[in-house]
């Protein structure tokens, strides 16, 4: 799946990109990012052979990754396509008539709204609808990775970068999940495993938006990784083989592997793994 | 004269004809759109049975929904399960299909699964007690007529041996007696019916249960009725003894429908681990069910003083009441389908409430409110009461 290696749109060709996504330079210097994006209800194939009606940003779930360094400008140009009222609610510093939080600030079927603000603080963060219910604005499919990377950084440099949206599925909406997954597809990368190499950095970027049951934990079997909780730090946290989350948590997890062969990892919540939540690094020399 | 039949048979058809015309204007023009607005579709399946075997569960689905289902994803007990399905993972409405679990299911345990559709629409069903399922042996047949045979015949052939104590009873006696057995039966009746309506759960809706219950009663109570005002006169000349044994007879058969249901209730539930048929409770269905043998046996305490002129009759009613239950154990026990328990049992039914009448019309001898007779009275609360009291043995 595109998704995990994917933001700024940089998986579209360069024509294709220029109509979701434009950087230029603005007159102070800093970068101005700006971004099109729209709320659009889409059936999405959530396990092999089940489909969801989800609300969706851009038609995926999570929504397109936005990637921006600590002090650039970012503006988004949404348009809502879908038929309830939504938003784009950020994590991080943002003023706050650009909340997307407030009743008046909901963005009706065929409204626009543009959202600016400065990117800050460095870290990786997200973005969800925030209108009502906003837990099934959630559970539908709209939310998405936003990552800050530090102007001066001082981490080693990743060989990989990984992004990884913790979700689940109530597919017959009874307020609890039937599925879950790391980017939506459940058992996706258990099927697909993610190649890496022994030795190299591998970055995650790691968000648990999970609705309902909103605990969730990732570990790693047979390897340990650097946690850096919330990214807003340059020096780790932890150095640790599991990371528990509620809702709306988010960390950097830096691994190196020491083996090869199928790793596996998976939530330390078993129900979620045998649900859906389990994946497989193939690790070769 | 051919004229007048063409026109009769012309007006006999017009309607019919004027309808299917308008079926099709429907079909082709009408706003059938309407019902087929945006909302999601209706898929309905209805989980008919579960089956064990060493390291695989069988579940057998039907599609009771007016759409397509398509069977996606299975969980057991809450983990997404590899599994085939036979014809195909679609199931066209009222198509049946098997799916078939590679899953190490344990022994005794809860064991819960649930089909997920195309759309993420969930069906589910929990089998308390998780034992291997009977396949067609000859010792699950030989312990299925065993329990038939304890539970049905014996108890019923025992009830019938009162015979020589009822035969002493007169006057008010014999009136209480007659009163009594009513009471039994009215019992059983509404026993049988709300029995029935219990199984509509497990009935996919699209069999409409409901309308299972009203024809299998009605169909009991009209036929036998229809029987008997046919067959009046000729009774009558045969005088009293005829009519006594062809009581005995109905009421045999009546509580052999209502016992060939129950059969199939204690087969399927023993099959499937819903129910441990310890012994206390088949202690329980036999004490309940000698009282079936008084009610057959009272009507003809009056014209048969001795038994053995009859014996051969007696037998035959025992055998008719309480035999079906042996029939309805296999079958439960082997091919279940709680439709035609369903069916059973109201046919049962009509048929208890119909003899309950015929032998209170005969108490009544014309004169209806006669009846009311406080031994009467008392004989037929009597017999309410001895059968709720006897089924608490059977709540086990
Ligand atoms: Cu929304």
């Amino acid at each position: 799946m595109e998704f995990l290696t994917t933001w700024n749109f940089n998986n579209l060709p360069p024509d294709e990109r220029q109509k979701f996504y434009k950087e230029s330079t603005l007159p102070d210097g800093r970068t101005l990012r700006e971004y099109w994006f729209h709320a659009l209800d889409k059936e999405i194939e959530i396990a092999p052979g089940v489909f969801f009606p989800a609300w969706t940003y851009n038609g995926q779930v999570p929504a397109p990754t936005i990637r921006a360094t600590e002090g650039d400008l970012i503006r988004i140009h949404f348009q809502n396509l879908g038929t309830k009222p939504h938003t784009m609610h950020f994590h991080g510093f943002h003023p706050i008539e650009m909340d997307g939080a407030l009743p008046h600030q909901f963005v009706y079927p065929g409204e626009t709204f543009v959202y600016e603000f400065d990117a800050e603080p460095f870290g990786v963060h997200l973005f969800h609808c925030h209108s009502v219910p906003i837990s099934q604005h959630i559970s539908k499919g709209l939310y998405g990775a936003y990552i800050v990377d530090p102007k001066h950084d001082t981490r080693p440099k990743p060989d990989k970068e990984l992004i990884m949206v913790m979700n689940g599925f109530d597919t017959n909406f009874d307020e609890a999940n039937e599925f879950y997954a790391v980017n939506t597809a459940a058992f996706y990368y258990a099927k697909n495993p993610i190649k890496v190499k022994v030795g190299e950095l591998i970055r995650i970027y790691l968000i648990n938006i999970l609705e309902f049951d909103q605990i969730n934990s990732f570990h790693l079997h047979a390897q340990f990784f650097y946690e850096y909780q919330t990214g807003t730090s340059l020096k780790p946290d932890f150095y640790t083989d599991i990371t528990v989350m509620g809702q709306g948590e988010r960390s950097i997890l830096d691994i190196r592997f020491k083996f090869s062969g199928k790793i596996m990892f998976h939530a330390h919540k078993t129900e979620f793994a045998e649900q859906g939540w389990m994946g497989f690094f193939e690790v070769h020399e | 004269m051919l004229r007048r039949r063409l026109k009769t048979g012309f007006n006999a058809l017009l309607p019919v004809f004027l309808l299917l015309l308008l079926l099709l204007v429907f079909l082709k023009y009408g706003p059938l759109g309407v019902f087929k607005a945006s909302v999601p579709p209706i898929e309905e399946v209805f989980i008919q049975k579960v089956t064990f075997s060493p390291d695989h569960i069988v579940v057998d689905v039907i599609n009771d929904g007016p759409e397509p289902v398509t069977i996606a994803q299975i969980l057991v007990n809450e983990v997404f399960w590899q599994f085939h399905m036979a014809p195909s993972q679609t199931l066209n409405p009222l198509e049946r299909g098997r799916i078939d679990i590679s899953y190490p299911w344990v022994e005794g345990d809860v064991e819960r699964i649930t089909l997920v559709s195309r759309n993420g629409v969930t069906f589910e069903t929990e089998v308390n007690v998780a034992t291997v399922t009977p396949t067609f042996n000859f010792l699950y047949f030989k312990s299925f007529m065993l329990l038939g045979v304890y539970v049905g015949v014996i108890p019923v052939l025992l009830g019938l041996m009162w015979f020589p104590f009822l035969v002493t009873l007169r006057g008010k006696g014999y009136a209480f007696l007659l009163a009594l057995t009513v009471g039994l039966l009215v019992f059983l009746g509404f026993d049988a019916l709300s029995e029935s309506f219990n199984l509509l759960k497990d009935v996919p809706e699209s069999f409409n249960g409901v309308g299972i219950i009203v024809i299998g009663l009605l169909l009991a109570i009209l036929s036998l009725s229809a029987v008997s005002y046919k067959t009046q006169h000729q009774r009558r000349e045969k005088g009293e003894h005829y009519q006594a044994l062809v009581w005995g007879y109905l009421i045999a058969l009546g509580i052999g429908l209502h016992n060939l249901g129950e059969g199939l209730a204690i087969g399927s539930a023993y099959a499937i681990g819903e129910i441990a048929l310890g012994s206390t409770l088949v202690i329980g269905f036999m004490i309940h069910n000698v009282t079936e043998g008084v009610a057959i046996v009272a009507p003809l305490t009056r014209t048969y003083k001795h038994i053995n002129r009859f014996l051969f009759h007696l037998i035959m009613m025992g055998l008719l009441a309480g035999a079906p239950t042996i029939l309805g154990t296999l079958i439960g026990g082997f091919a279940y389908s709680a439709a035609i328990a369903v069916l059973f049992l109201s046919i049962g039914a009509g048929a208890i409430f119909d003899v309950s009448f015929d032998i209170l019309n005969h108490m009544a001898k014309g004169k209806w409110l006669e009846i009311f007779t406080v031994t009467n009275a008392l004989g037929f609360l009597s017999g309410l009461l001895i059968m709720y009291v006897t089924g608490f043995l059977v709540v086990g």
